[in-house]
Protein backbone atom coordinates (compact mmCIF):
# COMPACT_ATOMS: atom_id res chain seq x y z
CA UNK A 1 0.00 0.00 0.00
CA UNK A 2 1.34 3.19 -0.98
CA UNK A 3 2.95 5.44 2.26
CA UNK A 4 2.52 8.96 1.68
CA UNK A 5 2.94 12.25 3.61
CA UNK A 6 0.20 14.37 4.80
CA UNK A 7 1.47 17.73 6.18
CA UNK A 8 3.91 15.76 8.06
CA UNK A 9 1.78 12.83 9.37
CA UNK A 10 2.68 9.67 7.83
CA UNK A 11 -0.49 7.70 6.37
CA UNK A 12 -0.73 4.46 4.30
CA UNK A 13 -3.72 4.61 1.27
CA UNK A 14 -5.26 2.16 -0.87
CA UNK A 15 -3.67 2.11 -4.32
CA UNK A 16 -6.15 4.04 -6.65
CA UNK A 17 -7.66 6.45 -4.12
CA UNK A 18 -6.72 9.98 -4.51
CA UNK A 19 -5.20 12.34 -2.77
CA UNK A 20 -7.97 14.27 -1.68
CA UNK A 21 -9.55 11.53 -0.20
CA UNK A 22 -6.54 10.32 1.83
CA UNK A 23 -6.73 14.02 3.31
CA UNK A 24 -10.49 13.27 4.15
CA UNK A 25 -9.48 10.21 5.96
CA UNK A 26 -7.21 11.86 7.78
CA UNK A 27 -9.43 14.02 8.86
CA UNK A 28 -7.44 17.18 7.42
CA UNK A 29 -9.70 19.86 6.59
CA UNK A 30 -9.58 22.44 5.19
CA UNK A 31 -7.47 22.13 2.59
CA UNK A 32 -6.52 25.84 2.10
CA UNK A 33 -7.34 29.43 2.38
CA UNK A 34 -8.70 32.14 0.46
CA UNK A 35 -7.02 35.09 0.09
CA UNK A 36 -9.47 36.40 2.64
CA UNK A 37 -8.76 34.07 5.10
CA UNK A 38 -11.77 31.71 4.65
CA UNK A 39 -11.53 28.19 4.83
CA UNK A 40 -11.78 25.84 1.80
CA UNK A 41 -12.44 22.56 0.91
CA UNK A 42 -13.60 19.98 -1.74
CA UNK A 43 -16.60 20.85 -3.67
CA UNK A 44 -17.19 19.05 -6.53
CA UNK A 45 -14.77 16.22 -6.39
CA UNK A 46 -14.59 15.44 -9.95
CA UNK A 47 -11.79 18.66 -11.25
CA UNK A 48 -13.94 21.50 -12.28
CA UNK A 49 -14.53 24.24 -9.20
CA UNK A 50 -10.35 23.85 -8.25
CA UNK A 51 -11.01 24.41 -4.87
CA UNK A 52 -9.19 21.24 -3.21
CA UNK A 53 -5.99 22.97 -4.00
CA UNK A 54 -2.71 21.60 -2.44
CA UNK A 55 0.85 21.21 -2.88
CA UNK A 56 1.88 18.03 -3.64
CA UNK A 57 5.24 17.26 -4.41
CA UNK A 58 6.14 21.02 -4.69
CA UNK A 59 3.39 21.08 -7.25
CA UNK A 60 0.21 22.48 -6.87
CA UNK A 61 -2.55 20.11 -7.51
CA UNK A 62 -6.58 19.62 -7.47
CA UNK A 63 -6.10 16.72 -5.24
CA UNK A 64 -9.58 15.10 -6.42
CA UNK A 65 -7.37 14.21 -9.31
CA UNK A 66 -4.28 13.01 -8.37
CA UNK A 67 -3.84 9.22 -7.21
CA UNK A 68 -1.58 8.42 -4.44
CA UNK A 69 1.51 7.11 -5.08
CA UNK A 70 4.42 5.64 -2.45
CA UNK A 71 6.28 8.69 -1.00
CA UNK A 72 4.32 11.73 -1.79
CA UNK A 73 5.08 14.70 -0.24
CA UNK A 74 1.24 16.22 0.73
CA UNK A 75 1.08 19.84 1.58
CA UNK A 76 -2.25 22.31 2.63
CA UNK A 77 -2.30 25.69 1.73
CA UNK A 78 -3.30 27.22 4.75
CA UNK A 79 -0.98 30.50 4.98
CA UNK A 80 -2.38 33.75 2.83
CA UNK A 81 0.15 35.81 1.84
CA UNK A 82 -0.91 38.99 0.15
CA UNK A 83 1.51 41.42 -0.67
CA UNK A 84 0.86 45.02 -1.61
CA UNK B 1 -32.06 74.36 -21.63
CA UNK B 2 -32.33 70.47 -21.15
CA UNK B 3 -29.07 68.58 -20.99
CA UNK B 4 -27.08 67.08 -23.91
CA UNK B 5 -28.40 63.53 -23.77
CA UNK B 6 -25.88 60.66 -24.78
CA UNK B 7 -25.88 56.84 -25.55
CA UNK B 8 -22.65 55.03 -25.34
CA UNK B 9 -22.70 51.79 -27.12
CA UNK B 10 -20.85 49.63 -25.01
CA UNK B 11 -20.26 48.80 -21.12
CA UNK B 12 -16.61 47.97 -21.57
CA UNK B 13 -13.01 49.82 -20.28
CA UNK B 14 -13.97 51.93 -23.07
CA UNK B 15 -17.13 53.12 -23.18
CA UNK B 16 -17.61 53.48 -18.67
CA UNK B 17 -14.63 56.03 -19.60
CA UNK B 18 -16.29 57.90 -22.43
CA UNK B 19 -19.54 57.97 -20.17
CA UNK B 20 -17.73 59.41 -17.64
CA UNK B 21 -16.50 61.86 -19.13
CA UNK B 22 -19.72 62.74 -20.61
CA UNK B 23 -21.28 63.48 -17.72
CA UNK B 24 -18.55 65.15 -15.94
CA UNK B 25 -19.02 67.35 -19.69
CA UNK B 26 -23.28 68.04 -18.23
CA UNK B 27 -24.26 65.40 -20.74
CA UNK B 28 -27.52 62.87 -19.57
CA UNK B 29 -26.08 59.72 -20.34
CA UNK B 30 -27.70 55.85 -21.64
CA UNK B 31 -25.77 52.50 -21.79
CA UNK B 32 -26.18 49.98 -24.08
CA UNK B 33 -24.66 46.81 -22.47
CA UNK B 34 -26.19 43.62 -22.96
CA UNK B 35 -24.12 41.64 -21.00
CA UNK B 36 -21.81 42.15 -17.80
CA UNK B 37 -20.32 45.36 -17.67
CA UNK B 38 -16.13 44.90 -17.98
CA UNK B 39 -17.35 41.96 -19.41
CA UNK B 40 -15.49 41.44 -23.30
CA UNK B 41 -11.85 42.50 -23.74
CA UNK B 42 -11.78 44.71 -20.95
CA UNK B 43 -12.24 41.24 -18.52
CA UNK B 44 -10.10 39.34 -21.27
CA UNK B 45 -7.29 41.87 -20.29
CA UNK B 46 -4.41 42.36 -18.07
CA UNK B 47 -4.73 45.21 -17.38
CA UNK B 48 -1.25 46.87 -17.87
CA UNK B 49 -1.33 50.32 -18.13
CA UNK B 50 1.69 50.80 -19.93
CA UNK B 51 3.59 53.83 -22.21
CA UNK B 52 3.72 52.28 -25.48
CA UNK B 53 6.27 54.13 -28.50
CA UNK B 54 5.50 52.66 -31.79
CA UNK B 55 4.26 56.10 -32.95
CA UNK B 56 4.54 59.56 -31.92
CA UNK B 57 0.23 59.54 -31.57
CA UNK B 58 0.81 56.19 -29.69
CA UNK B 59 3.35 57.80 -26.91
CA UNK B 60 1.03 60.94 -26.57
CA UNK B 61 -2.10 58.78 -26.01
CA UNK B 62 -0.63 56.20 -23.66
CA UNK B 63 1.61 58.82 -21.84
CA UNK B 64 -1.40 61.16 -21.38
CA UNK B 65 -3.61 57.96 -20.08
CA UNK B 66 -1.05 57.69 -17.61
CA UNK B 67 -1.41 60.41 -16.07
CA UNK B 68 -4.67 60.38 -15.87
CA UNK B 69 -4.80 56.83 -14.44
CA UNK B 70 -2.94 58.45 -11.99
CA UNK B 71 -5.21 61.27 -11.49
CA UNK B 72 -7.85 58.55 -10.91
CA UNK B 73 -5.99 56.10 -8.70
CA UNK B 74 -7.00 57.58 -5.32
CA UNK B 75 -10.69 57.49 -5.99
CA UNK B 76 -10.72 53.63 -6.97
CA UNK B 77 -12.21 51.07 -4.95
CA UNK B 78 -9.66 48.61 -3.54
CA UNK B 79 -10.94 45.79 -5.37
CA UNK B 80 -9.70 47.64 -8.93
CA UNK B 81 -6.11 46.69 -7.81
CA UNK B 82 -4.59 49.69 -8.69
CA UNK B 83 -0.83 48.80 -9.02
CA UNK B 84 2.14 50.74 -9.68
CA UNK B 85 4.84 47.84 -10.06
CA UNK B 86 6.65 49.69 -12.92
CA UNK B 87 7.37 47.57 -16.32
CA UNK B 88 10.92 46.35 -16.97
CA UNK B 89 11.38 45.78 -20.92
CA UNK B 90 14.14 43.02 -21.01
CA UNK B 91 16.65 42.86 -23.81
CA UNK B 92 17.99 39.17 -24.66
CA UNK B 93 21.04 40.52 -26.29
CA UNK B 94 23.63 43.41 -27.08
CA UNK B 95 21.33 44.31 -30.22
CA UNK B 96 18.20 44.72 -28.21
CA UNK B 97 20.07 46.51 -25.69
CA UNK B 98 21.23 48.97 -28.43
CA UNK B 99 17.70 49.87 -28.91
CA UNK B 100 17.20 51.18 -25.43
CA UNK B 101 18.76 54.32 -25.38
CA UNK B 102 16.59 55.78 -27.87
CA UNK B 103 13.49 54.34 -26.45
CA UNK B 104 14.53 55.85 -23.01
CA UNK B 105 14.93 59.68 -24.75
CA UNK B 106 11.30 58.87 -26.22
CA UNK B 107 10.01 58.39 -22.47
CA UNK B 108 11.26 61.18 -21.17
CA UNK B 109 10.55 63.34 -24.04
CA UNK B 110 7.08 62.63 -22.80
CA UNK B 111 7.08 63.02 -19.54
CA UNK B 112 7.38 59.75 -18.14
CA UNK B 113 10.36 58.42 -15.91
CA UNK B 114 12.92 55.81 -17.70
CA UNK B 115 16.29 54.18 -16.74
CA UNK B 116 18.31 51.44 -17.99
CA UNK B 117 19.61 48.23 -15.88
CA UNK B 118 22.54 47.06 -16.89
CA UNK B 119 22.82 43.00 -17.26
CA UNK B 120 23.88 42.93 -13.38
CA UNK B 121 21.31 45.37 -12.18
CA UNK B 122 18.43 43.21 -13.92
CA UNK B 123 19.50 39.76 -12.03
CA UNK B 124 19.72 41.80 -9.19
CA UNK B 125 16.08 43.65 -9.55
CA UNK B 126 14.37 40.50 -10.73
CA UNK B 127 16.25 36.96 -9.74
CA UNK B 128 14.00 34.67 -11.03
CA UNK B 129 15.03 36.07 -14.50
CA UNK B 130 17.58 33.50 -16.37
CA UNK B 131 20.89 34.39 -16.35
CA UNK B 132 22.84 35.98 -19.60
CA UNK B 133 20.17 38.88 -20.50
CA UNK B 134 21.55 41.82 -21.63
CA UNK B 135 19.86 44.49 -19.35
CA UNK B 136 16.53 46.42 -19.48
CA UNK B 137 14.51 49.77 -19.27
CA UNK B 138 12.82 50.36 -16.52
CA UNK B 139 9.57 52.05 -16.64
CA UNK B 140 8.65 52.81 -13.04
CA UNK B 141 5.60 54.82 -13.41
CA UNK B 142 3.51 52.06 -15.44
CA UNK B 143 0.63 49.78 -13.71
CA UNK B 144 -1.41 47.42 -13.53
CA UNK B 145 -4.90 47.33 -12.59
CA UNK B 146 -8.43 45.00 -12.99
CA UNK B 147 -10.32 46.96 -15.21
CA UNK B 148 -13.63 45.43 -15.13
CA UNK B 149 -14.04 46.71 -11.61
CA UNK B 150 -12.78 50.18 -12.78
CA UNK B 151 -15.32 50.50 -15.62
CA UNK B 152 -18.26 49.72 -13.11
CA UNK B 153 -17.15 52.78 -10.65
CA UNK B 154 -16.64 55.17 -13.88
CA UNK B 155 -20.31 54.05 -15.20
CA UNK B 156 -21.58 54.46 -11.22
CA UNK B 157 -19.95 57.74 -10.96
CA UNK B 158 -21.20 58.90 -14.38
CA UNK B 159 -24.55 58.15 -13.16
CA UNK B 160 -25.18 56.52 -16.79
CA UNK B 161 -28.13 55.06 -17.11
CA UNK B 162 -27.74 51.26 -18.09
CA UNK B 163 -30.45 49.52 -20.27
CA UNK B 164 -28.96 45.87 -20.69
CA UNK B 165 -29.74 45.57 -24.63
CA UNK B 166 -27.86 45.32 -27.59
CA UNK B 167 -27.93 48.34 -30.47
CA UNK B 168 -28.76 46.61 -33.39
CA UNK B 169 -27.96 49.38 -36.01
CA UNK B 170 -27.45 53.19 -36.43
CA UNK B 171 -30.59 55.29 -37.52
CA UNK B 172 -30.88 59.48 -37.80
CA UNK B 173 -30.55 60.54 -34.46
CA UNK B 174 -30.12 57.49 -32.25
CA UNK B 175 -29.82 53.68 -32.15
CA UNK B 176 -32.43 51.01 -33.09
CA UNK B 177 -32.57 48.18 -30.55
CA UNK B 178 -33.90 44.36 -30.37
CA UNK B 179 -37.50 44.34 -30.80
CA UNK B 180 -37.60 48.33 -33.10
CA UNK B 181 -37.62 50.27 -30.23
CA UNK B 182 -35.42 53.56 -31.78
CA UNK B 183 -33.68 55.49 -28.87
CA UNK B 184 -33.18 58.90 -29.88
CA UNK B 185 -30.24 60.99 -28.91
CA UNK B 186 -28.00 64.23 -29.51
CA UNK B 187 -24.51 62.11 -29.52
CA UNK B 188 -24.34 58.45 -30.24
CA UNK B 189 -20.83 57.08 -29.23
CA UNK B 190 -20.13 53.63 -30.77
CA UNK B 191 -17.93 51.92 -28.34
CA UNK B 192 -18.50 48.64 -28.27
CA UNK B 193 -14.82 47.09 -29.41
CA UNK B 194 -15.12 44.28 -31.81
CA UNK B 195 -18.93 44.39 -31.93
CA UNK B 196 -18.42 47.48 -33.91
CA UNK B 197 -17.14 45.84 -36.73
CA UNK B 198 -20.76 44.16 -36.70
CA UNK B 199 -22.84 47.47 -36.37
CA UNK B 200 -20.21 49.22 -38.84
CA UNK B 201 -19.09 46.80 -41.43
CA UNK B 202 -17.42 49.43 -43.40
CA UNK B 203 -15.36 50.81 -40.43
CA UNK B 204 -11.58 49.14 -41.39
CA UNK B 205 -11.45 46.78 -37.70
CA UNK B 206 -9.72 43.37 -37.55
CA UNK B 207 -10.28 41.34 -34.82
CA UNK B 208 -6.97 40.12 -32.72
CA UNK B 209 -7.11 36.90 -30.39
CA UNK B 210 -5.27 36.45 -27.31
CA UNK B 211 -4.51 33.75 -25.15
CA UNK B 212 -4.17 34.69 -21.22
CA UNK B 213 -3.03 32.72 -18.21
CA UNK B 214 -2.88 32.99 -14.28
CA UNK B 215 -1.29 30.38 -12.23
CA UNK B 216 -1.51 29.88 -8.79
CA UNK B 217 -0.90 31.59 -6.23
CA UNK B 218 2.77 31.18 -5.12
CA UNK B 219 4.23 31.60 -8.27
CA UNK B 220 8.12 32.79 -8.60
CA UNK B 221 8.23 36.29 -7.09
CA UNK B 222 7.96 38.96 -9.76
CA UNK B 223 8.99 42.83 -9.14
CA UNK B 224 7.77 44.13 -12.66
CA UNK B 225 5.91 43.68 -15.10
CA UNK B 226 8.00 42.21 -17.66
CA UNK B 227 8.15 42.41 -21.10
CA UNK B 228 10.62 41.12 -23.89
CA UNK B 229 11.48 43.95 -26.26
CA UNK B 230 10.80 42.22 -29.26
CA UNK B 231 7.20 42.27 -28.25
CA UNK B 232 6.91 44.72 -30.37
CA UNK B 233 8.22 43.25 -33.50
CA UNK B 234 5.33 40.30 -32.01
CA UNK B 235 2.68 42.63 -31.74
CA UNK B 236 2.68 44.74 -34.66
CA UNK B 237 5.08 42.49 -37.02
CA UNK B 238 2.96 40.48 -39.63
CA UNK B 239 -0.32 38.61 -40.21
CA UNK B 240 1.15 35.63 -38.56
CA UNK B 241 0.63 33.98 -35.44
CA UNK B 242 3.13 35.19 -32.63
CA UNK B 243 3.88 35.25 -28.87
CA UNK B 244 6.12 37.18 -26.54
CA UNK B 245 7.29 36.96 -22.87
CA UNK B 246 4.99 39.35 -21.14
CA UNK B 247 4.06 38.50 -17.60
CA UNK B 248 2.64 40.59 -14.92
CA UNK B 249 2.78 40.26 -11.12
CA UNK B 250 -0.46 40.25 -9.53
CA UNK B 251 -1.53 41.45 -5.70
CA UNK B 252 -2.54 37.94 -5.01
CA UNK B 253 0.78 36.22 -5.17
CA UNK B 254 -0.49 34.81 -8.85
CA UNK B 255 0.94 35.88 -12.32
CA UNK B 256 -0.65 36.54 -15.39
CA UNK B 257 1.18 34.92 -18.41
CA UNK B 258 0.87 36.33 -22.24
CA UNK B 259 0.86 37.25 -24.62
CA UNK B 260 -0.79 35.23 -28.26
CA UNK B 261 -1.59 37.50 -31.33
CA UNK B 262 -3.65 35.93 -34.16
CA UNK B 263 -5.80 37.10 -36.69
CA UNK B 264 -9.39 36.28 -37.88
CA UNK B 265 -9.97 33.72 -34.78
CA UNK B 266 -13.30 34.84 -34.28
CA UNK B 267 -14.39 31.48 -31.66
CA UNK B 268 -12.81 31.43 -27.96
CA UNK B 269 -11.33 28.36 -28.13
CA UNK B 270 -7.81 27.81 -26.85
CA UNK B 271 -5.24 27.11 -29.54
CA UNK B 272 -2.86 24.71 -27.43
CA UNK B 273 -0.13 24.35 -29.79
CA UNK B 274 -0.18 28.77 -29.89
CA UNK B 275 -0.11 28.50 -25.91
CA UNK B 276 2.40 25.86 -25.30
CA UNK B 277 4.48 28.48 -27.56
CA UNK B 278 3.59 31.27 -25.56
CA UNK B 279 4.22 29.27 -22.27
CA UNK B 280 7.70 27.94 -23.51
CA UNK B 281 8.93 31.54 -24.08
CA UNK B 282 7.67 32.78 -20.67
CA UNK B 283 9.55 29.80 -19.39
CA UNK B 284 12.70 30.62 -21.36
CA UNK B 285 12.65 34.30 -19.42
CA UNK B 286 11.58 32.68 -15.94
CA UNK B 287 12.45 29.13 -15.46
CA UNK B 288 10.97 28.63 -12.44
CA UNK B 289 7.94 28.99 -14.40
CA UNK B 290 8.14 25.16 -15.46
CA UNK B 291 7.32 24.01 -11.87
CA UNK B 292 4.33 26.08 -12.03
CA UNK B 293 0.58 25.36 -12.08
CA UNK B 294 -1.93 27.11 -14.17
CA UNK B 295 -5.27 27.86 -12.59
CA UNK B 296 -7.10 29.06 -15.57
CA UNK B 297 -6.75 30.05 -19.57
CA UNK B 298 -8.98 31.77 -21.54
CA UNK B 299 -9.04 34.05 -24.95
CA UNK B 300 -10.39 37.43 -25.78
CA UNK B 301 -10.68 39.47 -28.97
CA UNK B 302 -8.50 42.86 -29.43
CA UNK B 303 -10.43 45.11 -31.56
CA UNK B 304 -7.66 46.39 -34.11
CA UNK B 305 -7.28 49.16 -37.14
CA UNK B 306 -4.32 48.98 -40.17
CA UNK B 307 -2.25 51.50 -38.25
CA UNK B 308 -2.56 50.17 -35.03
CA UNK B 309 -4.07 53.77 -33.56
CA UNK B 310 -8.11 53.80 -32.16
CA UNK B 311 -10.49 55.35 -34.13
CA UNK B 312 -11.81 58.39 -31.60
CA UNK B 313 -13.93 60.75 -33.79
CA UNK B 314 -16.63 61.80 -35.73
CA UNK B 315 -17.76 59.10 -37.96
CA UNK B 316 -17.28 59.82 -41.26
CA UNK B 317 -20.72 59.61 -42.45
CA UNK B 318 -23.02 59.85 -39.83
CA UNK B 319 -24.42 62.82 -38.17
CA UNK B 320 -24.00 62.79 -34.35
CA UNK B 321 -22.41 59.91 -34.46
CA UNK B 322 -18.92 59.20 -32.54
CA UNK B 323 -16.26 56.58 -32.58
CA UNK B 324 -14.09 55.18 -29.80
CA UNK B 325 -12.85 51.70 -30.66
CA UNK B 326 -10.11 49.82 -31.95
CA UNK B 327 -8.09 50.05 -29.30
CA UNK B 328 -6.33 46.63 -29.86
CA UNK B 329 -4.07 45.47 -27.30
CA UNK B 330 -3.76 48.93 -25.29
CA UNK B 331 -7.43 49.49 -24.69
CA UNK B 332 -7.36 49.64 -20.63
CA UNK B 333 -5.01 51.90 -20.81
CA UNK B 334 -5.67 54.17 -23.84
CA UNK B 335 -9.37 54.10 -22.23
CA UNK B 336 -9.15 57.42 -20.19
CA UNK B 337 -6.91 59.41 -22.66
CA UNK B 338 -9.75 58.33 -25.73
CA UNK B 339 -12.17 59.81 -23.28
CA UNK B 340 -10.52 62.74 -22.89
CA UNK B 341 -9.88 63.46 -26.64
CA UNK B 342 -13.65 62.90 -27.38
CA UNK B 343 -14.83 64.83 -24.55
CA UNK B 344 -12.49 67.89 -26.02
CA UNK B 345 -13.85 67.22 -29.75
CA UNK B 346 -17.39 67.03 -28.34
CA UNK B 347 -17.37 70.04 -25.62
CA UNK B 348 -14.45 72.09 -27.61
CA UNK B 349 -12.02 71.62 -24.49
CA UNK B 350 -9.07 71.74 -24.82
CA UNK B 351 -6.43 68.80 -25.17
CA UNK B 352 -2.66 68.22 -26.09
CA UNK B 353 -3.87 64.87 -27.71
CA UNK B 354 -6.12 67.30 -30.73
CA UNK B 355 -2.63 67.18 -32.07
CA UNK B 356 -2.41 63.99 -33.11
CA UNK B 357 -5.40 62.75 -35.57
CA UNK B 358 -7.09 59.60 -34.09
CA UNK B 359 -9.98 60.62 -36.20
CA UNK B 360 -11.63 57.60 -38.71
CA UNK B 361 -11.16 60.31 -41.16
CA UNK B 362 -7.35 59.67 -41.17
CA UNK B 363 -7.72 56.39 -43.89
CA UNK B 364 -9.34 58.30 -46.23
CA UNK B 365 -13.04 57.33 -47.88
CA UNK B 366 -14.70 55.03 -45.77
CA UNK B 367 -17.00 53.11 -48.05
CA UNK B 368 -20.37 54.54 -47.42
CA UNK B 369 -22.69 52.17 -45.86
CA UNK B 370 -26.21 51.73 -45.80
CA UNK B 371 -28.05 52.19 -42.80
CA UNK B 372 -31.44 51.59 -41.90
C1 LIG C 1 -5.64 38.79 -24.07
C2 LIG C 1 -5.73 40.29 -24.02
C3 LIG C 1 -4.87 41.01 -23.18
C4 LIG C 1 -4.94 42.40 -23.12
N1 LIG C 1 -4.12 43.06 -22.25
C5 LIG C 1 -4.18 44.42 -22.18
C6 LIG C 1 -3.34 45.13 -21.29
O1 LIG C 1 -2.57 44.55 -20.53
N2 LIG C 1 -3.41 46.49 -21.27
C7 LIG C 1 -4.26 47.17 -22.08
O2 LIG C 1 -4.24 48.40 -22.04
N3 LIG C 1 -5.10 46.52 -22.91
C8 LIG C 1 -5.07 45.17 -22.99
N4 LIG C 1 -5.88 44.50 -23.86
C9 LIG C 1 -6.77 45.27 -24.74
C10 LIG C 1 -8.02 45.70 -24.03
O3 LIG C 1 -8.59 44.59 -23.36
C11 LIG C 1 -9.04 46.25 -25.03
O4 LIG C 1 -8.42 47.17 -25.89
C12 LIG C 1 -10.16 46.96 -24.28
O5 LIG C 1 -10.72 46.09 -23.32
C13 LIG C 1 -11.20 47.44 -25.22
O6 LIG C 1 -12.29 47.93 -24.44
P1 LIG C 1 -13.67 48.23 -25.11
O7 LIG C 1 -14.51 48.84 -24.07
O8 LIG C 1 -13.44 48.95 -26.39
O9 LIG C 1 -14.20 46.79 -25.56
P2 LIG C 1 -14.87 45.64 -24.69
O10 LIG C 1 -14.25 45.50 -23.37
O11 LIG C 1 -14.91 44.42 -25.57
O12 LIG C 1 -16.33 46.16 -24.44
C14 LIG C 1 -17.28 46.23 -25.48
C15 LIG C 1 -18.63 45.97 -24.89
O13 LIG C 1 -19.61 46.25 -25.88
C16 LIG C 1 -20.65 45.31 -25.75
N5 LIG C 1 -21.34 45.25 -27.07
C17 LIG C 1 -20.92 44.63 -28.19
N6 LIG C 1 -21.81 44.82 -29.18
C18 LIG C 1 -22.81 45.59 -28.67
C19 LIG C 1 -24.00 46.14 -29.20
N7 LIG C 1 -24.37 45.95 -30.48
N8 LIG C 1 -24.79 46.88 -28.39
C20 LIG C 1 -24.43 47.12 -27.11
N9 LIG C 1 -23.30 46.63 -26.54
C21 LIG C 1 -22.50 45.87 -27.32
C22 LIG C 1 -19.98 44.02 -25.36
O14 LIG C 1 -20.88 43.19 -24.66
C23 LIG C 1 -18.85 44.52 -24.47
O15 LIG C 1 -19.18 44.49 -23.11
C24 LIG C 1 -5.87 43.10 -23.94
C25 LIG C 1 -6.74 42.39 -24.75
C26 LIG C 1 -6.69 41.00 -24.80
C27 LIG C 1 -7.65 40.26 -25.68
S1 LIG D 1 -13.01 19.09 -5.67
FE1 LIG D 1 -13.52 20.35 -7.34
S2 LIG D 1 -11.70 20.33 -8.49
FE2 LIG D 1 -11.28 18.95 -6.91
Amino acid sequence: MPELTLDGLRVTARPGTTVLAALQNAGLSPLRRSLSGEPRGALCGMGTCSECRAVVDGVTVRTCLTPVRNGQDVRRLLEVNRDF
Amino acid sequence: MSALHAIVIGGGMVGAACADTLARGGARVTVLEPGPVGGGATAASMGHLVVMDDSPAQLALTARSLELWEALAPALPPQADYHTCGTLWVASDDEELAAVEPKRQAYLAAGRRATLLTAAELSRTEPQLRPGLAGALRVPGDSVVYAPVVARFLLERAGATLRREAAMALTDGGVRLAGGVVLRADVVVVANGIGAAELLPELPLRQRKGHLLITERGAPAVNHQLVELGYLKSAHGGDGDSVAFNVQPRPTGQLLIGSSRQFERPDRDIDWPLLRRMLRRAADFLPALARTSALRVWTGQRCATPDHLPLIGPHPHLDGVFLATGHEGLGITTALGTAEALGAQLFGEPSALLAHDFTPARFGRVPEAIHA
